[in-house]
């Protein structure tokens, strides 16, 4: 039997993005890889935009390169004939029509997009590969979310538990990094490296934090 | 689900019966006692689940009998695990986790897969549709030497959240908490959808 | 019933019922089945078997600390890879007809009578017993090794491979194995091999195991090598008490206080 050519891979990975009140906290674990094997300890699968906002990516890496350089023009274009920089909702609808432009041969990319919006507060907006999306509080995608999208239910969005609490930068960034520990543990396409990402309006800055190799 | 704490291990299994998405029952315990000490969850085909069930009971009663002993958590897991993989090529679709006190009062907890591998853990057990949420609750939650009342939060709240993110669990939660001296019993407030 | 209990062997019963549930849409659970990177080595008084420490379900780590050099007999030992459940049982049968052949013949099982009896049944089950196995012993012709594959094929070699991170191993091999080492560098030789699989392939990981076998015995070094501890939480979650909401409680003592007459 010859085997069928696939335009497909799944290059694994995991991303998580949290919203504060003026703030969100997007990260991405920095592995890619295909079947058993690690293709890069260190390739980012999180990017900064120009307009403040940041595309957290998994599924594909080739295509969410892609689809990352499609936005990167359409930021720019925008920016020459408005002379401002696009907001993030807009930039959310945006990204939507794209994704569904290419319904019948999809980008096999499940985003995340971080950025503040109108008011200033921070937003997540959850996309399929299609461009259903949605704005949430929190949220996470790739190959580890069935493993930490209870725990965010459950530390960020209080279910079952009784306490409100809003969130500083600080503790965020722990949960984050627990978040992604623990997935390392278990999945085994998620590892190496943890990129996050910190929108304020004062802009965005990056850190690295190791994560384990194996 | 089990968990090992101090002294004590905690098992915790949703009490939903259905077939693929079509909801039946909302009252199937699927954890078993097999002594004082001892208990089996059975998560997986209902039929098999049963089946097990009375065979286990069967077989733990032969070894009492033959024996004139309780059995130990150890054996029972080898039990279970022989017991699976005679079945190697036509399995019963189960996944079973062993949760008890060792004769000396250390926590002993267990799962095996549907052809009987034992995974003996030293923290907790998952086992069922919503395996890899359970498994990203209890990475986060989980800390050595959990007191009973501790121990009986976190497994609840790892259950909680982790069955809400599965469509094939549900419909309310049993949590056993067993300890040298006595064995606790909850039902928790949970989604019914 | 009790009949039942007696007879040995595999049972299909459940065979055609689950063929007719699975055309129905009913999936099975995963078995549990070690990706795995076991190595095993000659150096110049014996063998040194090596095995890495994850289970895998699927895509998910099921255990991360599972032992995978089985125990065959006092002078052998066996590395397994495939589905978890077939190597454990697999060897373990191996190992109680090797304990009886022992008896009966009065003599120390040979290392190639385990691998004949091995690939026999391997062979036999036309590999739906899913088991790639690293054998090990130190018998009167000295120190073997062999590797055997799901249907039942054997080789025997001077260093050897196997599982989903034999590729990454064997680059260390290729690179490093010399004749005739000394046991320091033999076991530092399958640590590297062990932990190449466990950095590059990804259904390798956690620690090493390593048995060193000789003519004067069997050294069992669990965990030599641990180069994946979890590090420290950021935060604990444990709960206050009273957190989870309590539909219904039962409290069963199992110490049961009697009154006794003190006259």
């Amino acid at each position: 039997m010859e085997h069928a050519f696939s335009p497909y891979t799944d290059n694994g990975g995991t991303t998580v993005a949290i919203a504060g009140k003026d703030f969100v906290v997007v990260g991405g674990d920095t592995r890619q890889s295909e079947g058993y094997n690690i293709n890069s300890r260190y390739a980012p699968k999180v990017f900064a935009l120009s307009n403040g906002s940041v595309l957290a990516t998994g599924g594909m890496y080739a295509d969410a390169v892609t689809l990352v350089k499609t936005l990167g023009m359409r930021l720019e274009w925008y920016q020459f004939q408005h002379d401002k920089d696009m907001s993030s909702p807009a930039l959310a609808q945006m990204l939507s029509t794209i994704l569904y432009g290419k319904r019948f041969f999809p980008y096999y990319v499940w985003n995340t997009l971080g950025g503040l919006d109108e008011n200033g507060e921070g937003a997540v907006f959850s996309y399929d590969p299609v461009g259903n999306f949605q704005k949430y509080k929190y949220g996470c995608g790739g190959s580890a979310s069935h493993l930490i999208q209870p725990f965010l239910d459950n530390q960020i969005g209080r279910k079952h538990l009784d306490t409100q609490i809003d969130y500083t930068i600080e503790q965020v960034k722990k949960i984050m990094m627990d978040a992604f520990t623990s997935a390392t543990e278990r999945d085994i396409y998620t590892g190496d490296n943890l990129e996050i990402f910190i929108i304020t309006k004062d802009g965005v800055t990056k850190e690295l934090h190791p994560l384990k190799r194996d | 689900m089990a968990m090992v704490g101090k002294n004590c291990v905690a098992i915790a299994c949703d009490k939903r019966f259905g077939v693929q998405a079509l909801t039946l029952g909302m009252d199937f315990d699927k954890i078993f006692p097999v002594n004082d000490k001892l208990m089996i969850g059975l998560a997986g085909l209902a039929t098999d689940v049963e089946t097990l069930h009375e065979k286990f009971r069967f077989k733990v009663n032969m070894y009492k009998l033959n024996e004139d002993r309780e059995i130990t958590p150890k054996t029972f897991a080898h039990l279970v695990s022989s017991t699976l993989y005679e079945k190697r090529f036509g399995p019963y679709f189960v996944d079973p986790v062993v949760a008890g006190l060792n004769p000396d009062g250390t926590p002993f907890i267990c799962s095996t897969d549907l052809i009987g591998c034992i995974n003996f853990a030293k923290d907790f057990v998952v086992a069922g549709t919503a395996s890899s949420m359970m498994y990203g609750m209890c990475e986060s939650l989980w800390e050595p030497d959990l007191e009973p009342e501790s121990l009986f939060e976190t497994i609840s709240q790892a259950m909680l959240n982790a069955v809400d993110r599965d469509a094939s669990s549900g419909w309310g939660i049993l949590v056993h908490v067993i300890t040298p001296e006595k064995i606790i019993s909850r039902t928790l407030r949970a989604r019914m959808d | 019933m009790p009949a039942n209990l007696e007879k040995g062997g595999f049972s299909f019963e459940n065979h055609t019922r689950n063929i007719q549930l699975e055309q129905r849409g009913h999936k099975p659970p995963k078995a549990t089945s070690t990706g795995t990177t076991i190595v095993g080595l000659i150096y110049k008084d014996g063998i040194v078997l090596g095995a890495d420490t994850r289970a895998t379900e699927g895509p998910i780590v099921a255990d991360k600390n599972c032992e995978k050099i089985h125990y065959l007999a006092p002078n052998m030992y066996c590395c397994g890879a495939g589905t978890a459940a077939d190597t454990e049982f697999s060897t373990n049968l191996i190992s109680s007809k090797l304990e009886l052949h022992r008896l009966q013949t009065g003599r120390q099982a040979r290392v190639v009578t385990a691998m004949t009896m091995l690939k026999q049944m391997l062979f036999k089950y036309q590999g739906h017993i899913g088991a790639a196995l690293v054998l090990g012993g130190y018998d009167l012709n000295g120190p073997q090794l062999y590797t055997i594959a799901p249907h039942g094929s054997t080789d025997k070699l001077p260093y050897v491979t196997m599982g989903s991170g034999s590729l990454a191993a064997m680059a260390i091999f290729e690179n490093g194995w010399k004749k005739d080492m000394e046991k320091e560098q033999a076991i530092k030789l399958v640590q590297d091999a062990i932990e190449a699989g466990i950095f590059n392939d990804l259904g390798s990981g956690s620690n090493v195991d390593v048995t060193v076998i000789t003519k004067d015995g069997v050294e069992y070094l669990r965990n030599y090598g641990k180069p994946n501890e979890r590090g420290q939480k950021e935060n604990s979650y444990k709960y206050p008490k009273g957190t989870t909401k309590i539909l219904t409680s039962k409290v069963r003592d199992l110490v049961v206080v009697e009154d006794m007459d003190l006259s």
